[in-house]
């Protein structure tokens, strides 16, 4: 049993995945028939509320475009073999690197703001990811805790900052003046007015083509440049790696400060594209389901992609859900994200022997 | 300030260390036989849940107690089944432990009670009653579970062999005892542990279950239990210090110290956190995990 699985490659990135994604649904609809509710019903109003409306398929866009940052986030630490789960933390940080630069450089002109913005968001999620990433290099201490920690202490951090600090004093809710009006982000409807096209209104903003091409440098990155294939390796085998000339402790502060850095792309697609003022409990859960985006998506680009879409598509017609059958609230989109960290991350070494077992014959055809 | 004002501060200090000091024992039993857990936030909300509806439907606090403990012996054992028989990832699978216990809680108590994911409130016989000096029974079962936990792993042969598992399962197998058995009972006492303080959360502390009410308890116990070097009397003091860094976070709030001016809230909530980094850092001292913590053990390599 402990002797190693081969399947083949087609299996190994497409199939293993898709089983245990359709296995989590099941058991998903097990909970939707647990509650009294129909399952088939469920998933009918879901995908009409998600991709059956112009309206609704901008507003699942949008969530794909937070899903995408935070899954490209865990997905970069993880191929350096680390398990980043301070997304949520660092997209905090993130929201409050935007606000500071856009409150306080307002007098910039939009298109010098915006992007300084996006680098203020960037900059501060790649501080609270570097130091836990140097505090494992430097000082052995477990990643997985110090960035736990770290979630904690931004979350502390931006309630202290935002009562005390940030808030307007004529405000009596926690968060701050809106953002200059230069520095938002354009809706997606808004720019497809200026070319004479109609869609429909909704969240959608530019940041989903930043998140575009973030997946596209980062495959770059990860797949066809030398850093990457530094990253890789320290994550395959960070003893090799000392012998092939790559320093393990400097690839961990690296690959920690672009997976702050991309956790920060939440902070601005929520805030600069939609919400325009730093607020509470913007991340939302955003950081762990990202944990769930990744896995499924093999931490591949184009993989994360469509498992983002899927989880914008969960989010939004959740959202849709909630109206019709009250007794299904987006909390579902938590229980399907967890369903699918176990199945895809934790037992995954069960779903590919049950592969394995069904594709045995096929492949003992094949050889012979 | 006289001795009444510290008997109050104390009192407070204990209650809200109990969930802290039952899940952070609770973690000291799994790691210590090599089983990493970060559910333990998810198995204290689950345990919570199920024991407020269980306590509401049965009109016993006890009922609901065992109810909250089988909860969270279940999700303990999701966890032992991926981290021991599938020797998944600990982590990844305590992460989905977590995000699981959240949904399926919220879900749920929406689903049966419509009031916004809470259960309804609880009275009477639904609720531990104060049992000795002010503190009701979980707070006494708690307690006691520093003295048996130190016993059992410090002085007794199971003791041992739990511990050896720990940090040279090859060596405990060798000796012909089983790995795999020794982990399971390991991860359901730390299962029982979490039910204990999920169950005194909204049994005992309050009158019924509030979505997400562990509030980042799992976590701060863990913290607890990397500061206590994993051994159990240390636990008992560095909880029951979180608790009273908690009950002065409540009771400074708004009053200035002399010296040292208003003290915000957030400084106070954040120490835990930030002692644990500094900590871990190998600043103050140094805190070193079970050598197989972590590891899931391959038989024949």
């Amino acid at each position: 049993m402990s002797a190693p699985i081969d399947l083949p490659k087609w299996a190994d990135t497409v199939l293993v995945p898709a089983v245990s994604v359709v296995a989590a649904f099941f058991v998903a609809g097990m909970v939707v028939v647990g509650i009294g509710e129909n399952p088939l019903t469920a998933t009918r109003l879901l995908l009409e509320g998600s991709v059956g409306t112009g309206e609704g398929l901008g507003f699942t866009l949008f969530y794909t475009t937070n899903f995408i940052f935070t899954g490209l986030a865990v997905a970069v630490a993880y191929h350096a073999g680390l398990f980043n789960i301070g997304a949520e933390g660092q997209a905090t940080l993130g929201g409050l690197g935007a606000a500071l630069v856009l409150l306080n450089l307002s007098f910039l002109p939009g298109f010098l703001l915006i992007p300084v913005g996006i680098l203020g968001a960037a900059a501060f999620g790649a501080l609270w990811g570097a130091i836990p990433g140097y505090l494992q290099a430097k000082r052995g201490s477990h990643i997985v805790i110090t960035t736990i920690m770290f979630n904690w202490l931004a979350s502390v951090l931006i309630v202290y900052l935002l009562v005390n600090v940030l808030r307007e004093p004529t405000n009596m809710n926690p968060e701050t003046k809106a953002f200059p009006a230069q520095s938002q982000i354009p809706f997606m409807h808004e720019v497809f007015a200026a070319f004479g096209v109609e869609i429909a209104p909704s969240q959608l903003n530019l940041t989903f083509v930043l998140a575009l091409a973030a997946a596209y440098a980062i495959w770059l990155l990860i797949y066809r440049s030398r850093l990457g294939y530094a990253i890789r390796t320290v994550g395959f085998n960070p003893t090799a790696a000392v012998y092939a000339g790559i320093s393990p402790a400097r690839i961990t502060v690296i690959a920690m400060v672009l997976s702050g850095a991309l956790a920060g792309g939440l902070a601005v697609n929520e805030l600069m594209g939609y919400q325009h003022r730093l607020l509470l409990e913007f991340t939302s859960g955003y950081g762990f389901v990202g944990i769930a985006v990744a896995l499924m998506g093999r931490a591949h680009p184009l993989g994360i992609i469509l498992a983002s879409l899927l989880f914008g598509i969960l989010y939004q017609g959740g959202a849709e859900l909630a109206f019709e059958q009250p007794a299904i609230t987006r909390d579902m989109v938590v229980v399907i994200g967890g369903i699918i960290i176990l199945f895809a991350g934790a037992l995954e070494g069960l779903f590919r022997r049950l592969v394995a077992r069904a594709l045995m014959p096929a492949m003992r055809q094949a050889r012979a | 300030m006289d001795l009444g004002f510290f008997v109050t501060v104390f009192d407070s200090s204990l209650r809200l260390s109990i969930p802290l000091l039952a899940a952070c024992l609770a973690g000291l039993w799994s790691e210590r036989s090599g089983v990493v857990d970060i559910g333990l936030e998810g198995k204290m909300l689950v345990a919570a849940f199920a024991a407020a509806a269980a306590a509401h439907a049965f009109g016993s606090a006890w009922i609901g107690l065992i109810a909250g403990i089988g909860a969270s012996v279940a999700f303990a054992l999701i966890h032992g089944f991926a981290s021991i028989s599938q020797r998944g990832n600990q982590i990844v699978s305590g992460v989905a432990i977590n995000m699981l216990a959240a949904g399926l809680t919220a879900i749920v108590g929406n689903a049966w009670y419509a009031q916004g994911g809470r259960t309804p409130p609880l009275e009477g016989a639904a609720r531990f009653g104060d049992v000795f000096l002010g503190h009701s029974a979980p707070v006494i079962f708690a307690l006691l579970a520093v003295p048996v936990t130190w016993f059992v792993l410090g002085k007794t042969r199971f003791g041992l062999r739990l511990r050896a598992v720990g940090e040279n399962p090859a060596a405990v197998d060798t000796a012909g005892i089983s790995v795999t058995g020794l982990r399971y009972v390991a991860v359901m006492i730390c299962g029982a542990l979490c039910g204990l303080g999920g169950a005194y959360l909204s049994v005992g502390q309050s009158a019924g279950f509030l979505p997400n009410m562990t509030a980042g308890k799992g976590f701060i116990a863990l913290a607890a239990l990397i500061f206590a070097k994993w051994r159990a009397w240390p636990a008992l003091g560095t909880c029951f210090l979180f608790g009273v860094l908690d009950a002065a976070a409540i009771r400074l709030q708004g009053i200035s110290l002399p010296g040292i001016g208003e003290v915000p809230v957030q400084a106070i909530q954040a120490l835990p956190y930030l002692l644990t980094v500094i900590l871990l850092a190998g600043v103050i001292g140094k805190a070193i995990p079970p050598r197989a913590a972590g590891v899931p053990y391959v038989k024949e390599r």
